[in-house]
Protein backbone atom coordinates (compact mmCIF):
# COMPACT_ATOMS: atom_id res chain seq x y z
CA UNK A 1 0.00 0.00 0.00
CA UNK A 2 2.65 2.49 0.94
CA UNK A 3 4.41 1.36 -2.39
CA UNK A 4 1.43 2.23 -3.72
CA UNK A 5 0.71 5.59 -2.63
CA UNK A 6 3.95 6.95 -3.18
CA UNK A 7 4.15 6.12 -6.74
CA UNK A 8 0.80 7.59 -7.46
CA UNK A 9 2.04 10.34 -5.82
CA UNK A 10 4.91 10.37 -8.37
CA UNK A 11 2.66 9.81 -11.21
CA UNK A 12 0.98 12.80 -10.51
CA UNK A 13 3.45 15.68 -9.72
CA UNK A 14 5.87 13.88 -12.18
CA UNK A 15 6.14 16.94 -14.87
CA UNK A 16 9.06 16.79 -17.46
CA UNK A 17 11.77 14.96 -15.64
CA UNK A 18 10.74 12.20 -13.03
CA UNK A 19 14.12 10.84 -12.37
CA UNK A 20 15.15 13.31 -9.76
CA UNK A 21 11.58 13.43 -8.37
CA UNK A 22 11.93 9.69 -7.87
CA UNK A 23 15.25 9.54 -6.23
CA UNK A 24 13.87 12.14 -3.17
CA UNK A 25 11.27 9.60 -3.20
CA UNK A 26 12.50 6.35 -2.78
CA UNK A 27 16.28 7.26 -1.25
CA UNK A 28 15.49 10.52 1.11
CA UNK A 29 11.87 10.26 2.00
CA UNK A 30 10.75 6.59 1.86
CA UNK A 31 14.16 4.89 2.46
CA UNK A 32 13.09 2.02 0.09
CA UNK A 33 16.72 1.93 -0.77
CA UNK A 34 19.86 3.21 -0.46
CA UNK A 35 21.87 5.66 -3.07
CA UNK A 36 24.48 2.88 -3.88
CA UNK A 37 21.66 0.54 -4.43
CA UNK A 38 18.91 3.48 -6.34
CA UNK A 39 21.94 3.95 -8.47
CA UNK A 40 22.71 0.41 -9.55
CA UNK A 41 19.40 -0.39 -9.84
CA UNK A 42 18.61 2.27 -12.02
CA UNK A 43 21.30 1.40 -14.06
CA UNK A 44 19.30 -2.18 -14.60
CA UNK A 45 16.64 -0.16 -15.92
CA UNK A 46 18.07 2.00 -18.31
CA UNK A 47 20.07 -1.31 -19.64
CA UNK A 48 16.42 -2.31 -20.48
CA UNK A 49 13.95 -1.62 -22.51
CA UNK A 50 10.96 0.49 -21.07
CA UNK A 51 11.20 3.48 -19.46
CA UNK A 52 13.87 4.00 -16.82
CA UNK A 53 11.08 5.39 -14.05
CA UNK A 54 8.45 2.75 -14.99
CA UNK A 55 11.08 0.47 -14.74
CA UNK A 56 12.11 1.47 -11.48
CA UNK A 57 9.02 1.55 -10.04
CA UNK A 58 8.43 -2.19 -10.86
CA UNK A 59 11.67 -3.08 -9.86
CA UNK A 60 11.13 -1.97 -6.55
CA UNK A 61 7.72 -2.98 -6.09
CA UNK A 62 8.99 -6.95 -7.04
CA UNK A 63 12.03 -6.18 -4.28
CA UNK A 64 9.63 -5.79 -1.64
CA UNK A 65 6.20 -7.27 -2.65
CA UNK A 66 6.86 -9.70 -5.55
CA UNK A 67 5.21 -9.53 -8.48
CA UNK A 68 1.94 -8.40 -6.82
CA UNK A 69 4.01 -5.58 -5.55
CA UNK A 70 5.61 -4.86 -9.50
CA UNK A 71 1.79 -4.52 -10.50
CA UNK A 72 0.68 -2.23 -8.28
CA UNK A 73 4.00 0.20 -8.90
CA UNK A 74 3.32 0.07 -12.37
CA UNK A 75 -0.60 0.40 -11.87
CA UNK A 76 0.10 3.10 -9.51
CA UNK A 77 2.85 5.44 -11.93
CA UNK A 78 0.45 5.62 -14.67
CA UNK A 79 -3.15 5.96 -13.17
CA UNK A 80 -3.17 9.81 -12.68
CA UNK A 81 -1.12 10.46 -16.33
CA UNK A 82 -3.25 8.28 -17.91
CA UNK A 83 -6.60 10.18 -16.55
CA UNK A 84 -4.99 13.25 -17.21
CA UNK A 85 -3.88 12.51 -20.90
CA UNK A 86 -7.62 10.98 -21.48
CA UNK A 87 -9.08 14.52 -20.53
CA UNK A 88 -6.71 16.50 -22.54
CA UNK A 89 -7.51 14.51 -25.44
CA UNK A 90 -11.13 14.63 -25.54
CA UNK A 91 -10.73 18.36 -24.51
CA UNK A 92 -8.57 18.34 -28.17
CA UNK A 93 -11.41 16.63 -30.26
CA UNK A 94 -14.41 17.99 -28.48
CA UNK A 95 -13.78 21.80 -28.78
CA UNK A 96 -12.17 22.50 -31.99
CA UNK A 97 -12.26 26.22 -32.13
CA UNK A 98 -9.96 28.46 -33.58
CA UNK A 99 -8.26 29.35 -30.44
CA UNK A 100 -7.76 26.19 -29.17
CA UNK A 101 -6.53 24.96 -32.33
CA UNK A 102 -3.63 27.57 -32.44
CA UNK A 103 -2.85 26.99 -28.87
CA UNK A 104 -2.70 22.94 -29.36
CA UNK A 105 -0.18 24.33 -32.33
CA UNK A 106 1.92 25.89 -30.11
CA UNK A 107 2.05 23.26 -28.12
CA UNK A 108 2.81 20.56 -30.11
CA UNK A 109 5.62 23.46 -31.66
CA UNK A 110 7.14 23.64 -28.11
CA UNK A 111 6.76 19.85 -27.62
CA UNK A 112 8.55 19.37 -30.70
CA UNK A 113 11.43 22.17 -29.23
CA UNK A 114 11.69 19.79 -26.07
CA UNK A 115 12.33 16.45 -28.00
CA UNK A 116 15.34 18.54 -29.95
CA UNK A 117 17.09 19.74 -26.85
CA UNK A 118 16.77 16.27 -25.38
CA UNK A 119 18.60 14.84 -28.81
CA UNK A 120 21.06 17.54 -28.42
CA UNK A 121 21.64 16.36 -24.40
CA UNK A 122 21.63 12.93 -25.07
CA UNK A 123 24.26 13.68 -28.16
CA UNK A 124 27.04 15.46 -25.88
CA UNK A 125 28.66 12.57 -24.47
CA UNK A 126 29.44 11.04 -27.62
CA UNK A 127 30.41 14.58 -29.97
CA UNK A 128 34.28 13.31 -30.15
CA UNK A 129 33.37 10.24 -31.17
CA UNK A 130 33.61 9.63 -34.76
CA UNK A 131 32.21 6.15 -35.06
CA UNK A 132 29.31 6.96 -32.31
CA UNK A 133 28.44 9.54 -34.80
CA UNK A 134 28.62 7.72 -37.90
CA UNK A 135 26.47 4.72 -36.25
CA UNK A 136 23.71 7.30 -34.67
CA UNK A 137 23.51 9.33 -37.89
CA UNK A 138 22.74 5.51 -39.99
CA UNK A 139 20.14 5.16 -36.93
CA UNK A 140 18.90 8.60 -37.87
CA UNK A 141 18.91 8.10 -41.81
CA UNK A 142 17.74 4.30 -41.68
CA UNK A 143 14.44 5.42 -39.29
CA UNK A 144 13.79 9.48 -40.36
CA UNK A 145 14.35 9.14 -44.12
CA UNK A 146 14.14 6.21 -45.53
CA UNK A 147 11.51 5.26 -42.85
CA UNK A 148 12.80 1.56 -42.42
CA UNK A 149 10.88 -0.75 -39.68
CA UNK A 150 12.79 -0.86 -36.00
CA UNK A 151 13.19 -4.08 -35.55
CA UNK A 152 15.00 -4.91 -38.94
CA UNK A 153 17.27 -1.98 -38.46
CA UNK A 154 17.83 -2.63 -34.92
CA UNK A 155 18.69 -6.32 -36.21
CA UNK A 156 21.27 -4.99 -38.45
CA UNK A 157 22.64 -1.87 -37.00
CA UNK A 158 23.04 -3.23 -33.30
CA UNK A 159 25.78 -5.83 -34.13
CA UNK A 160 27.49 -3.13 -36.12
CA UNK A 161 27.81 -0.48 -33.36
CA UNK A 162 29.09 -3.45 -31.12
CA UNK A 163 31.83 -4.91 -33.65
CA UNK A 164 32.72 -1.09 -34.41
CA UNK A 165 32.60 0.36 -31.25
CA UNK A 166 34.60 -2.41 -29.52
CA UNK A 167 37.28 -2.30 -32.48
CA UNK A 168 37.74 1.44 -31.31
CA UNK A 169 38.30 0.59 -28.18
CA UNK A 170 41.11 -1.84 -27.92
CA UNK B 1 -10.77 -9.12 -29.31
CA UNK B 2 -11.38 -7.06 -32.62
CA UNK B 3 -8.91 -6.66 -35.49
CA UNK B 4 -8.03 -3.36 -34.62
CA UNK B 5 -7.66 -4.47 -30.97
CA UNK B 6 -5.13 -7.36 -32.43
CA UNK B 7 -2.98 -4.76 -34.48
CA UNK B 8 -2.97 -2.72 -31.43
CA UNK B 9 -1.47 -5.92 -29.27
CA UNK B 10 0.63 -7.16 -31.88
CA UNK B 11 2.32 -3.51 -32.69
CA UNK B 12 2.87 -2.33 -28.89
CA UNK B 13 3.82 -5.40 -27.70
CA UNK B 14 6.97 -5.17 -30.21
CA UNK B 15 7.59 -1.36 -29.45
CA UNK B 16 7.65 -1.87 -25.46
CA UNK B 17 10.36 -4.95 -26.18
CA UNK B 18 11.97 -2.60 -28.11
CA UNK B 19 12.27 0.39 -26.27
CA UNK B 20 15.99 0.41 -25.57
CA UNK B 21 16.79 3.97 -24.27
CA UNK B 22 13.44 4.74 -23.44
CA UNK B 23 10.52 5.66 -24.70
CA UNK B 24 11.45 8.63 -27.31
CA UNK B 25 13.63 5.91 -29.32
CA UNK B 26 10.43 4.38 -30.15
CA UNK B 27 8.15 7.22 -31.20
CA UNK B 28 9.26 7.36 -35.56
CA UNK B 29 8.12 3.27 -35.16
CA UNK B 30 4.86 4.03 -33.52
CA UNK B 31 3.93 7.07 -35.77
CA UNK B 32 5.37 4.79 -38.93
CA UNK B 33 2.69 2.08 -37.43
CA UNK B 34 -0.29 4.15 -36.55
CA UNK B 35 -0.12 6.90 -39.71
CA UNK B 36 1.60 5.00 -42.47
CA UNK B 37 0.79 1.62 -42.11
CA UNK B 38 -2.38 1.59 -40.51
CA UNK B 39 -3.26 4.73 -41.03
CA UNK B 40 -5.27 5.09 -38.24
CA UNK B 41 -4.45 8.95 -38.03
CA UNK B 42 -2.25 11.86 -39.88
CA UNK B 43 0.88 12.47 -38.86
CA UNK B 44 -0.11 15.94 -37.40
CA UNK B 45 -3.01 14.37 -35.23
CA UNK B 46 0.27 12.19 -34.27
CA UNK B 47 2.34 15.15 -33.44
CA UNK B 48 -0.64 16.36 -31.79
CA UNK B 49 -1.04 13.30 -29.68
CA UNK B 50 2.50 13.60 -28.50
CA UNK B 51 2.40 17.25 -27.32
CA UNK B 52 -0.81 16.35 -25.15
CA UNK B 53 0.90 13.87 -23.77
CA UNK B 54 3.94 15.68 -23.00
CA UNK B 55 2.14 18.09 -21.09
CA UNK B 56 0.18 15.43 -18.90
CA UNK B 57 2.31 14.60 -15.86
CA UNK B 58 4.38 11.53 -14.91
CA UNK B 59 6.33 9.30 -17.26
CA UNK B 60 6.71 10.19 -21.01
CA UNK B 61 5.21 7.51 -22.61
CA UNK B 62 1.74 8.12 -22.29
CA UNK B 63 1.22 9.06 -25.98
CA UNK B 64 0.53 5.19 -26.34
CA UNK B 65 -2.76 5.81 -24.53
CA UNK B 66 -4.17 8.34 -26.49
CA UNK B 67 -3.34 6.17 -29.48
CA UNK B 68 -5.46 3.09 -28.00
CA UNK B 69 -8.12 5.79 -26.88
CA UNK B 70 -8.38 7.57 -30.99
CA UNK B 71 -8.19 3.97 -32.46
CA UNK B 72 -10.47 1.85 -30.35
CA UNK B 73 -11.80 3.96 -27.23
CA UNK B 74 -11.59 2.79 -23.57
CA UNK B 75 -10.82 -1.12 -25.45
CA UNK B 76 -7.95 0.23 -27.17
CA UNK B 77 -6.83 2.29 -24.11
CA UNK B 78 -6.44 -1.43 -22.00
CA UNK B 79 -5.06 -3.07 -24.72
CA UNK B 80 -2.07 -0.55 -25.62
CA UNK B 81 -1.52 0.29 -21.92
CA UNK B 82 -1.21 -3.59 -21.40
CA UNK B 83 0.97 -4.12 -24.39
CA UNK B 84 3.49 -1.25 -24.03
CA UNK B 85 3.68 -1.65 -20.44
CA UNK B 86 3.54 -5.54 -19.49
CA UNK B 87 6.48 -6.84 -21.47
CA UNK B 88 9.20 -4.76 -20.75
CA UNK B 89 7.74 -5.16 -16.70
CA UNK B 90 8.03 -8.56 -17.19
CA UNK B 91 11.69 -8.22 -18.22
CA UNK B 92 12.53 -6.06 -15.42
CA UNK B 93 10.85 -8.06 -12.93
CA UNK B 94 12.80 -11.52 -14.45
CA UNK B 95 16.18 -9.49 -14.52
CA UNK B 96 15.86 -8.52 -11.10
CA UNK B 97 18.01 -11.27 -10.28
CA UNK B 98 20.23 -12.13 -12.88
CA UNK B 99 21.50 -8.24 -12.83
CA UNK B 100 23.56 -9.02 -9.31
CA UNK B 101 25.45 -11.79 -11.60
CA UNK B 102 25.70 -9.79 -14.76
CA UNK B 103 25.79 -5.95 -13.20
CA UNK B 104 29.75 -6.11 -13.28
CA UNK B 105 30.56 -8.43 -16.33
CA UNK B 106 32.63 -6.79 -19.01
CA UNK B 107 30.25 -7.30 -21.93
CA UNK B 108 27.28 -5.66 -19.76
CA UNK B 109 29.30 -2.06 -20.04
CA UNK B 110 30.41 -2.96 -23.73
CA UNK B 111 26.91 -3.79 -24.68
CA UNK B 112 25.06 -0.65 -22.80
CA UNK B 113 28.28 1.66 -24.66
CA UNK B 114 27.45 -0.17 -28.28
CA UNK B 115 23.57 1.19 -27.65
CA UNK B 116 24.11 4.75 -26.90
CA UNK B 117 24.58 6.32 -30.13
CA UNK B 118 21.36 4.12 -31.13
CA UNK B 119 19.76 6.14 -28.50
CA UNK B 120 20.94 9.52 -29.92
CA UNK B 121 20.15 8.34 -33.30
CA UNK B 122 16.40 7.47 -32.74
CA UNK B 123 15.88 10.39 -30.83
CA UNK B 124 16.85 12.85 -33.37
CA UNK B 125 15.14 10.87 -35.77
CA UNK B 126 11.67 11.70 -33.14
CA UNK B 127 12.64 14.98 -33.07
CA UNK B 128 12.85 15.54 -36.68
CA UNK B 129 9.73 13.78 -37.45
CA UNK B 130 7.95 15.32 -35.00
CA UNK B 131 9.12 18.51 -36.16
CA UNK B 132 8.42 18.10 -39.65
CA UNK B 133 4.64 17.26 -38.60
CA UNK B 134 4.50 20.16 -36.88
CA UNK B 135 6.17 23.21 -37.37
CA UNK B 136 4.60 23.69 -41.22
CA UNK B 137 3.72 27.60 -40.12
CA UNK B 138 6.48 30.28 -39.38
CA UNK B 139 5.57 31.22 -35.67
CA UNK B 140 5.81 27.11 -35.04
CA UNK B 141 9.23 26.98 -36.67
CA UNK B 142 10.10 29.53 -34.32
CA UNK B 143 8.28 28.34 -31.04
CA UNK B 144 10.02 25.20 -32.03
CA UNK B 145 13.89 26.73 -32.81
CA UNK B 146 13.37 28.55 -29.49
CA UNK B 147 11.87 26.18 -27.22
CA UNK B 148 14.74 23.90 -28.72
CA UNK B 149 17.51 26.43 -27.84
CA UNK B 150 16.61 27.06 -24.33
CA UNK B 151 15.80 23.54 -23.20
CA UNK B 152 19.11 23.11 -24.37
CA UNK B 153 21.05 25.75 -23.30
CA UNK B 154 19.19 26.82 -19.99
CA UNK B 155 17.95 24.93 -16.94
CA UNK B 156 14.20 25.86 -17.84
CA UNK B 157 11.53 23.54 -16.00
CA UNK B 158 10.11 21.94 -19.56
CA UNK B 159 6.27 22.22 -18.52
CA UNK B 160 7.52 26.78 -18.67
CA UNK B 161 8.58 26.30 -22.57
CA UNK B 162 5.37 24.12 -23.10
CA UNK B 163 3.27 26.52 -21.57
CA UNK B 164 5.12 29.23 -23.39
CA UNK B 165 4.46 27.63 -26.21
CA UNK B 166 1.25 27.12 -25.74
CA UNK B 167 0.41 30.60 -25.24
CA UNK B 168 2.39 32.16 -28.08
CA UNK B 169 0.60 29.38 -29.99
CA UNK B 170 -3.06 31.19 -28.49
CA UNK B 171 -2.72 34.71 -30.00
CA UNK B 172 -2.78 32.97 -33.45
CA UNK B 173 0.29 35.27 -34.82
CA UNK B 174 2.34 33.77 -37.97
CA UNK B 175 -0.48 30.86 -38.33
CA UNK B 176 -2.43 31.33 -41.67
Amino acid sequence: MDLFLGFLGLGMIGFGGVLPLAHRLVVEKKHWLNEAEFTDLLGLCQFLPGGNILNLAVAIGMKFHGPRGAMASLFAIIAAPSAVVIALGSIYTRFNGPHLQHMFAGLAAAAAGLLISTALKIAVPIRRKPIAILIACLFFVAIAVLRLPLLPTMAVLIPLSMAVTWRAAR
Amino acid sequence: MTPVLVSLAIIFTQLSLLAFGGGNTILPEMQRQVVEVHQWMSAQEFSAMFALAQAAPGPNMMVVTLVGWHVAGWPGVLVTTLAKFGPSSIVTGLALHAWERFKDKPWRVKVQAALVPMTVGLVAASAALITMATAHEWMLAVITAVVAIAGFRLRIHPLWLLAAGALVGLTGIGQG
